[in-house]
């Protein structure tokens, strides 16, 4: 459940905190796009090294190291799935093969951590009245924020169910690969049924309390750009057109071949 | 028996719920956790079937620490019935349900059709064998999630909130029930708001607040001390006031339920006569 620790949101103060979700949205949606331009690892490393002085300006290290943790697994798992098929295609080198599965499971790192910042670092209430100002209807904006928060509480209702079957005898590291994920059947279902019933019960509750019953809503809070917020929507840009110019114009070097002169 | 020495407990998050608590329930004793919301009780149940290791101190389960193994090999003597049945229900039948823990365990075949056709009948749910939990009221999950557990034959059965959601017919069948596994020198945990059905059960009673234990005694003691039913943050069963408002006209004060008030006002009525 560490991995959606370290998306959950903590109260701050740091620049990164003041930053406008746009913004800040706009740069995830940046190192997205420049993250799948690549499958090479030399930029992979840069774009990993680049993001760590926003998490220590932000002072979320010990959270962000925890949601690296929890993406690990998954970060394994791509690794091991990626070095078997290209290995066993038999097309290409030991040390190519290697570098290129580092790099997907690198690229997968790189986006949970972007994520991981964004999410730490900008509160559901302004997540949800940016996308208002962005003009998403209200609905959407109402879904997303709620999604959002009900995050740690499935995390933990998560561990709730998990200790109900371990009581009744479950073992989830018994077995091999196949039955092990068959342990999480009756953890996932418990967890679904409870979501989509409590999702029922909110909606019903909140239409008894008249929700939508306005036409036009109005908020306390505006949102407005500032001048920190066009700066890192420059470097994003800048960020975008020079990964775009690499990719189109100049060869990159596997990492092991620059590392070797 | 189990026996809690000197356990401290904070959550993660640094939520201190447990303060130096000890405590020794025997074989076959029937003991009641009552208090507050927020109170410890469930943080308590949790450690004696290893879902929650203590921070400090130890307890130990028939002598075996509860550090040293699995929940699932606890559990096989502790039996757990969760507050929310909906956090454990996932099968498509209720008698598969029933049987999840068995499997588990590695019951034979044949030992689960009789075992799970025992615990149906117990809570009355033979007739539900073949439905989906999701599709039963409130009151029958839960009554599926207690035969779940009581299916394998726990020696020891923790209950959080039982009594919660079930009607007075149900209510009245737990407590026989109860009775009947006192009687197998089971030992019974609950955990409860209900002082009524305590009173009823005539149980001992341990009352929790923040974290500690306020006292053990007798359901009598407990309820009818007014210093610590208010402590605990509870109230008397409405027997115990009635008595104490009748007082001064010599009636008993140390009343907690109907068997009692009868003999009591029998009595009165004799002597009156
Ligand atoms: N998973 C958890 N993480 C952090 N704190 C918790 C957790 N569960 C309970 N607590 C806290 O520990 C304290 C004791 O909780 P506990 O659930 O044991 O109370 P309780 O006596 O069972 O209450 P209730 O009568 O409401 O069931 C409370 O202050 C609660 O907020
Ligand atoms: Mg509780």
């Amino acid at each position: 459940m560490s991995v959606f620790d370290g998306l959950r949101f903590r109260r701050g103060s740091s620049p990164i905190h003041q930053l406008d979700p746009r913004a800040k949205f706009f740069y995830v949606i940046v190192m997205f796009v420049v993250a799948v331009l690549f499958n090479e690892l030399l930029p992979l490393v840069v774009l990993f090294l680049i993001q760590i002085p926003f998490v220590f300006v932000a002072r979320v290290q010990r959270e962000w190291i925890r949601s690296l943790r929890g993406a690990a697994f998954l970060a394994i798992i791509i690794f091991g799935f990626n070095f078997l098929f290209t290995y066993l295609s038999g097309q290409y080198e030991l040390s190519y093969v290697l570098e290129r599965s580092f790099a997907m499971s690198l690229r997968f790192i790189v986006l949970v951590e972007s994520f991981s910042v964004f999410f730490l670092t900008t509160s559901p209430d302004h997540l949800g009245l940016a996308l208002e100002q962005s003009h998403v209807p209200y609905e959407f904006c109402f879904a997303f924020t709620t999604a959002v928060r009900f995050v740690p509480v499935l995390a933990e209702e998560a561990q709730t169910i998990m200790d109900a079957q371990k009581t009744r005898g479950l073992e989830l590291e018994r077995g091999n690969f196949i039955k092990r994920i068959r342990n999480y059947i009756p953890i996932l279902i418990p967890l679904i049924v409870n979501a989509i019933r409590r999702s029922l019960e909110l909606a019903e509750a909140m239409e008894s309390r008249a929700w939508g019953a306005t036409e036009k809503r109005t908020n306390l809070y505006v949102l407005k750009l500032k001048k920190s917020d066009y700066v890192l929507a420059l470097l994003s840009i800048l960020l975008l057109v020079l990964a775009v110019y690499i990719r189109l114009f100049l060869p990159v070097p596997q990492l092991g071949v620059v590392l070797r002169i | 028996m189990i026996e809690v020495k000197g356990v401290s407990f904070t959550y993660p998050n640094g939520v201190e719920a447990l303060r130096e608590v000890s405590l020794t329930i025997h074989d076959g004793e029937f003991v009641a956790i009552m208090g507050q919301n927020g109170a410890g009780k469930t943080t308590l149940v949790k450690q004696f079937n290893g879902l929650l290791k203590p921070t400090r101190g130890e307890i130990f389960v028939d002598g075996v620490n509860t550090r040293k193994v699995s929940v699932a090999t606890l559990a096989r003597k502790v039996g757990f019935v969760f507050q929310n049945p909906d956090h454990q229900l996932f099968c498509e039948t209720v008698e598969d349900e029933v049987a999840f823990a068995l499997r588990n365990f590695g019951f034979e075949e044949s030992t689960i059709k009789k075992r799970v056709a025992w615990a149906l009948n117990l809570l009355d749910l033979t007739e539900y064998r073949e439905t989906s939990p999701f599709m039963l009221s409130g009151g029958e999950r839960k009554r599926v999630a207690l035969a779940s557990v009581l299916a394998w034959n726990p020696k020891v059965v923790v209950l959080d909130e039982p009594t919660i959601g079930q009607d007075h017919k149900q209510k009245e069948k737990l407590r026989q029930f109860i009775v009947q596994l006192i009687a197998q020198r089971k030992t019974v945990i609950i955990v409860t708001h209900d002082v009524e059905f305590v009173a009823e059960c005539n149980s001992h009673v341990v009352l929790m607040a923040q974290g500690k234990i306020v006292a053990k005694g007798s359901a009598k003691q407990m309820l009818t001390n007014s210093a610590l039913v208010t402590q605990a943050s509870i109230v008397s069963p409405q027997i115990t006031q009635i008595f104490l408002e009748l007082a001064d006209l010599g009636m008993p004060i140390d009343l907690i339920n109907i068997h009692e008030a009868r003999e009591a006002l029998l009595n009165f009525l004799e002597v009156d006569s």
